[in-house]
């Protein structure tokens, strides 16, 4: 008997599960999936949260929906994992065996990494939205909120969701114009990269989009500390800017499990082979989602193309054949703009987000890196997309490798 | 960029080395002089030998978070020595190529 472990239920861990337990044979092959927690997040909906879009019940469902059957399902913390002993601690300690292990412990916020963070302005005027928790506090500071100005902070990258910062920008601008508030409300947006986002001709299309809605840009900003006293972010350079209502994004991390196992970077993200997805350090382990270090977006959509690529690789692992080098960075993301529009990027490790149309059959095409009321469709039909067919391992009508037909190069060239 | 510098080693359109091999310490104090550095003291000599060392080891410049675990520079300091943009500016005086941006 072949034991496959797989450690995370979130969106990589489930979809990883659901695509290899119909195909691995229950006579030579047991399947196990390990997470602390109960509850499934839709993680991309935790955004409309603060502006009373989705409750947090829209958000949630029993993670053993998602989970197919004759697979063991444990319910239990992670202490530590052991790959010389080719085995998995258990809080308590409970051990594990494994010939393969999969790892999707994903990566969560980290407030307490900057310094004052924490201290007496957490939760009363300093909000993150990445939380379902952050969310909801927020929403419920929100809906009081008389104006002021609002400061939103990417504490430290790489962060989930890269684009998620700037639709919370988007979505308060149109959510305060709704309110009848936006002449009360100064939004600046402060971001330790160079621009809007990371890749030049989105930063340059994003950042006009910013000016347009007068949400103020404040680049190449990287906090060292809060003064909730007085209501400021500090620079490691000793820059400062106040704010009324700070909406944090705070540093990333993988899971503690990662630190304490000694297999990950300073951020606990696992060194991962960008085009194969094999652990570097050990032959028998994968790695997906959130969970590695690659220069990918830690997004769903990314956690979907690389478990298209992962289960390809895991079966000619198992067939005795050589891993492909196939996954290329592929990440599609809708960005939310507000006033019911959206916009889409599709882009890899190689091509950044480019204009032009993004077909998809039946239902596209969609256009890149153009406001269109479709692309807001497309986010919000996504959610039901995520619950009845990505995580169940359901092949989606859009490619796992980043397609060129229907981009264009010259629009935004610098 | 100045003449000197020009005709001795390669520079990409940024001033990052070419090649991290044409590499010296003469070289580091004039690249370090581009960026507004006119002195390398012993702590910016610190954080210049780790990141050579770690971009050797690892093929890559350490994050600034690094420069502070395994290089035991407090990141307040990192700013100080290499004012604005100091994981740019410093892999830029040891001879690295520009530090991969996240997406």
């Amino acid at each position: 008997m072949k034991k496959l472990l797989i450690l995370g239920g979130g969106t990589a861990g489930t979809m990883m599960v659901n695509k290899l337990a119909p195909v691995l044979d229950k006579k030579d092959w047991q399947i196990t999936i390990v997470d602390q927690h109960e509850t499934h997040y839709y993680q991309p909906g935790f955004l409309f949260i603060p502006f009373g879009i989705y409750a947090k019940h829209d958000v949630i469902k029993p993670r053993r929906d998602f989970f197919p059957s004759g697979v063991d399902v444990v319910i239990s913390a992670i202490d530590e994992i052991q790959p010389a002993k080719n085995q998995v601690k258990l809080q308590g300690g409970k051990l594990l065996p494994y010939d393969y292990l999969i790892i999707a412990t994903g990566s969560d916020v980290h407030p307490e990494e900057t310094e004052g963070m924490k201290n007496g302005g957490w939760h009363k005027n300093i909000f993150d939205f990445y939380t379902v928790d952050g969310a909801v506090a927020l929403a419920n500071h929100l809906k009081y909120w008389q104006g002021g100005k609002m400061v939103i902070n990417i504490a430290e990258m790489p962060i989930k969701c890269p684009v998620a910062p700037l639709e919370f920008a988007f979505l308060a601008d149109w959510w305060f114009t709704e309110q009848g508030l936006r002449d009360k409300v100064e939004i600046e947006y402060v971001t330790p990269l160079p621009g809007a986002f990371t890749k030049p001709i989105a930063a340059k299309f994003l950042g006009q989009f910013l000016e347009k809605k007068n949400i103020q840009l404040t680049p190449e900003f990287s906090i060292g500390s809060v003064d909730s006293g007085n209501n400021k972010i500090v620079s490691w350079d000793e820059k400062e800017i106040s704010y009324d209502l700070l909406v944090t994004i705070p540093t990333n991390m993988g899971s503690e499990v990662i630190e304490r196992s000694g297999l990950g970077d300073d951020l606990n993200f696992i060194p991962t082979d960008p085009g194969t997805l094999r652990s570097k350090d050990h032959e028998n382990i994968f790695v997906i989602g959130d969970a590695t270090d690659l220069p990918s977006s830690k997004a769903g959509s990314v956690a979907h193309f690389e478990a298209e690529i992962l289960f390809e690789n895991f079966m000619r692992v198992v067939d005795g054949r050589n891993t492909l080098a196939k996954f290329d960075g592929h990440a599609n993301c809708f960005i939310e703009s507000g006033f019911g529009k959206g916009i889409l990027i599709d882009f890899n490790y190689d091509v950044e987000p480019l204009p032009g149309k993004f077909p998809l059959p039946g239902v596209g095409p969609f256009s890149l890196l153009q406001e269109t009321k479709m692309n807001h469709w497309g986010k919000m039909m996504f959610r039901w997309v995520y619950w009845n067919l990505l995580l169940k391992g359901s092949e989606l009508p859009v490619d796992a490798q980043m397609m060129m037909a229907g981009k264009r190069r010259s629009e935004y060239a610098s | 960029m100045s003449e000197v510098l020009a005709a001795k080693v390669e520079l990409d359109e940024e001033g990052f080395l070419k090649n991290p091999d044409d590499w010296s310490e003469e070289l580091a104090a004039e690249l370090a002089k581009e960026v507004g550095i006119d002195e390398l003291t012993d702590l910016h000599w610190k954080v210049i030998h780790f990141m050579r060392s770690e971009f050797k080891d690892r093929g890559q410049a350490p994050t600034i978070r690094r420069i502070k675990n395994s290089g035991g520079v407090p990141i307040k300091e990192v700013y100080r020595l290499f004012p604005d943009g100091p994981a740019k500016k410093a892999a830029r005086i040891a001879g690295l190529h520009k530090p991969q941006g996240c997406v």
